[in-house]
């Protein structure tokens, strides 16, 4: 296996819960709670799981958007974390990141044309004559059209803001992107183009992507392997084929019976979760999904399952399997 | 607002030449169909017009005392009459309109001014700095602002400053009261702003501390200000006015409305001269409407909790 280009190790991000007079430390919101993965140049890396499941704020933990906790993350082998805030903004063209909603994400008092561009001048990536073409033929590759330069956000639809919010941040020429729930907010027709817009661009650039979404079917349509997130940590990880045919955590197994099929009469064995998500303040003991799993044992309760290889590049952790 | 026509447009002979309106023209446009504000900002362009530009024309503008010709009432040499020491009662109106014009203005650009800084300072670094400020503001705010001001007036005539000092100092103790509500608005603002997406991505993009705040901030909480600042003009007006008719403002024989109207202040003055203080009277409480009119079209359409859609 070649060099990975993203390289996460056991990364934790705890928010603090603050309260009372003297705003002391009460208890920790564990956002991510030991969570470990690699993602190889050119493929598209999956993170799927529920509302709360902490996947974002791994997204937003790997840019330093939040410092994380502890652990570790090495960007083509250097340690990103580690860095002076003068470093890391060299190496941000490098990383981008695509919002989940097109509406807040664009400054609306910010032209296209200079929102996208500004970068470019603050990294000193093009020169101010140049500026306007290359702004210009990034537009194009998004699929928006050059009059678009001299507008303001609010005068788009929701599917072209993401297209601005995917050319934002292509302009730098980044070689990983983080895509955080790009489609959530969009149709299903408009869900499909953007789609599309991020393998087209895959090919042409050679990008490589961290995807973050709840959408199983995207998911299994984009990516090369899949994390599945729970409460904060990896339950199950394997490669999109494996995954879905063979899935093992008994988690893994509910979402994937929860996926719509287009055909009414397929008889399937649906596996309905009770309850809502536990409190990330105050997770479980053992497997922190045993107070929802139909198959937990008095094991599960007491001792958190190590996440091991079981086979192919799939890790699993869970007691049973 | 322009409409695209892609039909038959060479793409990429014409590259970007579409500019649609700024969002200042667009403000403006929806500003001008509010009939009410407009009337207040032609009473308010009116009223410095006359203000700076009549005393010009006036015979009387030297301010000459002339006993003989005391306590006259209105005719057609003097159309508003003369008061005790026999000046011209609309030359002085105007010219006082100037002076209490000017204070207006110059203490809310002062006070502005202070109060963006800090409340940009707190709000975008938070932390110690942060706690600091609000604190004094919260100070100033505890105390009641016409007793300061009323404190700061008698001790400026103990100190016995020259008149054409006072001027100066009134300016500078309306923005001393007048700053922390500045403040505090940009701080909130910033605020919320500093949590917005395109913040986040601004941190992604890795854009530097000033341009974040001189492309980003700055222009979103602008509005704001414009809407304050104009606002604030009123008060300023107002409260030079109070402090003026107590005799701890601005002193004759500089006019002032205030003072103007304080030197009409006795029964006889009242009953029978009414020339000498509803002109000045009615001068402050019309301005005073015209701006905070002018100051409520203005939120209308540049408060940015209306523009969250965009």
């Amino acid at each position: 296996m070649s060099e990975a280009l993203l390289e996460v190790r056991r990364l934790k991000k705890y928010f603090p819960i603050n309260a009372g007079l003297l705003n002391r430390t009460v208890g920790y919101v564990k956002a991510v709670d030991d969570i470990s993965f690699t993602i190889q140049p050119g493929e598209t890396f999956g993170l799927v799981g529920e509302s709360g499941s902490g996947k974002s704020t791994v997204g937003r933990t790997i840019l330093r958007l939040h410092e994380k906790t502890s652990g570790d993350v090495l960007f083509k082998g250097i340690p990103f974390h580690g860095l002076p805030k003068t470093e890391v903004r060299k190496l941000r063209p490098k990383m981008q990141l695509i919002f989940q909603d097109p509406y807040s994400s664009l400054n609306p008092r910010i032209r296209i044309g200079d929102a996208i561009g500004e970068s470019l001048l603050e990294h000193g990536l093009a020169e101010k004559d140049e500026l306007r073409d290359v702004v210009l033929d990034v537009l194009e590759a998004c699929g928006l059209s050059s009059y678009h330069y001299s507008r303001f956000p609010h005068e788009f639809s929701g599917g072209q803001r993401q297209r601005l919010g995917i050319a934002r941040a292509l302009v730098l020429n980044p070689d990983f992107i983080i895509a955080d729930e790009p489609v959530s907010a969009l149709d299903v027709s408009i869900q499909a183009q953007i789609i599309n817009l991020f393998q087209k661009l895959q090919h042409t650039r050679g990008l490589t992507y961290l995807f973050i979404s709840h959408d199983l079917s995207v998911v299994e349509h984009l990516c090369n392997r899949i994390g599945v997130m729970y409460l904060g940590s990896m339950m199950e990880m394997a490669s999109r084929d494996e995954l879905f045919s063979r899935p093992l955590h008994p988690y893994t197994k509910a979402l994937l019976s929860a996926i719509p099929v287009p055909v009414p009469r397929l008889k399937r064995e649906r596996i309905v979760l009770k309850g809502d998500i536990p409190s990330p303040a105050n997770p479980p003991s053992g497997c922190k999904f045993h107070t929802r799993c139909p198959l937990a044992t008095a094991q599960c309760k007491e001792l958190v399952p190590e996440f091991r290889l079981v086979g192919d590049d799939h890790y699993v952790a869970c007691h049973l399997v | 607002m322009s409409i695209p026509t892609t039909a038959g447009r060479p793409e990429k002979a014409i590259r970007a030449l579409d500019v649609s309106d700024s969002l200042w023209r667009q403000s403006i446009r929806q500003l001008r169909k509010n009939k009410l504000a407009v009337a207040g900002f032609a009473f308010i362009a009116f009223m410095f017009l006359i203000c700076f530009i009549g005393p010009l024309f006036s015979p009387y503008a030297d301010g000459k005392i002339n006993p003989a010709n005391m306590h006259q009432p209105p005719s057609a040499k003097h159309w508003l009459g003369t008061d005790l020491l026999g000046r011209d009662v609309l030359t002085r109106l105007l010219q006082a309109g100037r002076i209490s014009l000017t204070v207006g203005l110059a203490s809310m650009a002062l006070s502005m001014t202070i109060g963006t800084v800090l409340g940009i300072v707190s709000g975008y670094y938070r932390g110690v700095v942060d706690q600091i400020i609000m604190r004094v503001a919260d100070l100033l705010f505890t105390i009641p602002g016409l007793p300061i001001l009323f404190i700061m007036g008698a001790l400026m005539s103990d100190w016995k400053i020259p008149t054409d000092y006072r001027l100066y100092l009134v300016m500078l103790m309306l923005s001393i009261i007048g700053w922390p509500g500045v403040a505090r608005l940009v701080r909130s603002q910033m605020l919320t702003l500093r949590e917005r997406e395109y913040m986040q991505a601004a941190d992604v993009l890795g854009l530097s501390d000033k341009r974040k705040l001189f492309r980003h901030l700055l222009p979103n909480v602008f509005p704001l200000l414009i809407v304050i600042a104009t606002l604030s003009i009123g008060g300023a007006i107002l409260s030079e006015s109070a402090l003026s008719f107590f005799g701890l403002g601005v002193m004759p024989p500089t006019p002032t409305w205030g003072n103007m109207i304080d030197a009409a202040n006795n029964v006889i003055d009242f009953e029978k001269r009414p020339w000498l203080w509803i002109p000045p009277g009615l001068a402050i409480f019309l301005t005073v409407i015209a701006i905070n009119i002018f100051g409520d079209g203005l939120r209308d359409v540049l408060d940015p909790k209306q523009n969250t859609s965009r």
